[in-house]
């Protein structure tokens, strides 16, 4: 992951509120606010001044029957109850920053616990922020993530003795991924951010990682 | 609603809403959190033509853009129930998720890259029946950005219209990233200006 100096990330609000940062800016940047009251409320206050540009843009109609397809396709979607609460969320219901990940696992793990009582898992917070929950020799992941960068996705991995094995891949968002090896004590579960279809091999630094 | 909301005009939904002692776009979207496919038809109502519009802006595509319409009303929908604890009004939380999206779908489509941004938009076609609420709000919008100095007008378009990233705006115009992040603060805190004065 990339380091920022404190004042240079305080700089990124402007281009956050317009969406102009980079991919991996914008997960750094989100990274941040979680951790900054007065960045969350001046990003606020950016958005609501970039949003009127939104009123300023000028185009055609959309299709009559655009109204109706949007209503059919959300019918047609599970409303299936958010694994994990979010306890904060920015602005964007599909992409939530690596950032909140320890905070809304932090809420989401208290149901889990609940509902796993009988099976005692074992949580292990994740360095880079998340959770991993280890119930016998099943683990599962999670945590919440920026939308990766265009053609590419994460890949989790089990290490065992220096030897990563693939233990599947996912997408952005707050996910729960049972993970498809299973684990050991003094294995290492660790993400990364892979080109799509994922890799043999991590190519990339790692983001978070938690001995099991 | 938020304590960091800055004062401008009202969302055009909202207004409508206080005259007609209909929802206010917060019930609306409360409604819209606890399943109600109704509230999502009335939520596009309200917004749909504008996120349709800033999306075509973005993309330059009819199709695109009401893909970026679909996906953000979709997000919205799956997401709702978690609006209260946000920090926008829901104008703004809606529409940052359609330009979220329009940005996003910009960039995956690297074609569109090439073509020069600065093409004048498709007209728009004022459906007779637009919203002179809306109409007004649109002129005072675009009249604040000619108001605007040039270099920041310049960056506030590319960036927000155009779906530049910073660092594609610092190298298209031969500046340095610190200079860009410093014209689309400032371009942003004028306009703020320039629409509340104009309120």
């Amino acid at each position: 992951m990339m380091r920022m100096a404190q004042s240079e990330i305080h700089e990124q609000a402007a281009a956050y509120a317009l969406d102009a940062l980079d991919p991996e800016d914008r997960w750094t940047y989100e990274r941040h606010l979680d951790t900054c009251d007065r960045c969350r409320e001046e990003v606020a206050t950016l958005r609501e001044i970039a949003g009127e540009l939104a009123y300023g843009a000028e185009g055609p109609e959309p299709s009559p029957d655009l109204r109706e397809r949007i209503l059919e396709a959300a019918k047609a979607e599970p409303r299936t109850a958010t694994v994990v609460p979010m306890r904060r969320r920015w602005l964007f219901p599909a992409t939530a920053a690596v950032a909140v990940a320890a905070a809304c696992a932090a809420v989401g793990l208290g149901l889990w616990a609940n509902s796993l009582r009988d099976a005692q898992p074992r949580v292990v917070a994740m360095d880079g922020g998340g959770s991993l929950i280890v119930e016998g020799d099943q683990a599962t992941l999670v945590a919440c993530f920026d939308e990766p960068p265009a053609g590419k996705t994460y890949e989790a991995w089990v290490i065992e003795d220096d030897r990563p094995r693939p233990a599947g891949l996912f997408a952005g968002g707050c996910n729960h991924v049972p993970l498809e090896e299973s684990v050991e004590p003094g294995n290492t579960v660790a993400v990364t951010l892979e080109d799509a279809g994922g890799a043999d091999q991590p190519t990339s630094d790692i983001l978070m990682s938690a001995d099991v | 609603m938020s304590d960091y909301a800055v004062t401008l005009s009202p969302a055009v939904g909202r207004q409508e809403a206080d005259e007609a002692r209909e929802p206010t776009d917060e019930q609306v979207l409360e409604a819209v959190g606890r399943g109600d496919d109704d509230a999502l038809g009335e939520l596009y109502d309200r917004f749909g033509r504008l996120a349709f519009r800033l999306a075509f802006r973005i993309l330059r595509d009819r199709a695109l853009a009401e893909d970026a319409v679909q996906e953000a009303f979709l997000a919205v929908w799956r997401s709702a129930d978690a609006y209260k604890r946000e920090r926008a009004k829901p104008s703004t939380w809606i529409l940052t998720v359609v330009h979220r999206r329009a940005v996003d779908i910009v960039r995956r489509e690297q074609s569109r890259r090439s073509e020069p941004l600065e093409v004048a938009p498709e007209p728009s076609v004022g459906a007779a029946d637009e919203d002179a609420v809306l109409r007004d709000r649109r002129a005072a919008v675009q009249a604040a950005l000619t108001e605007l100095p040039g270099d920041q007008r310049q960056a506030l378009e590319l960036a927000y219209y155009g779906g530049l990233t910073q660092s594609e705006l610092a190298e298209r115009l031969g500046v340095p990233l610190g200079t860009v992040k410093s014209r689309m603060f400032a371009g942003l805190g004028r306009l703020r200006e320039l629409l509340a004065a104009d309120t």
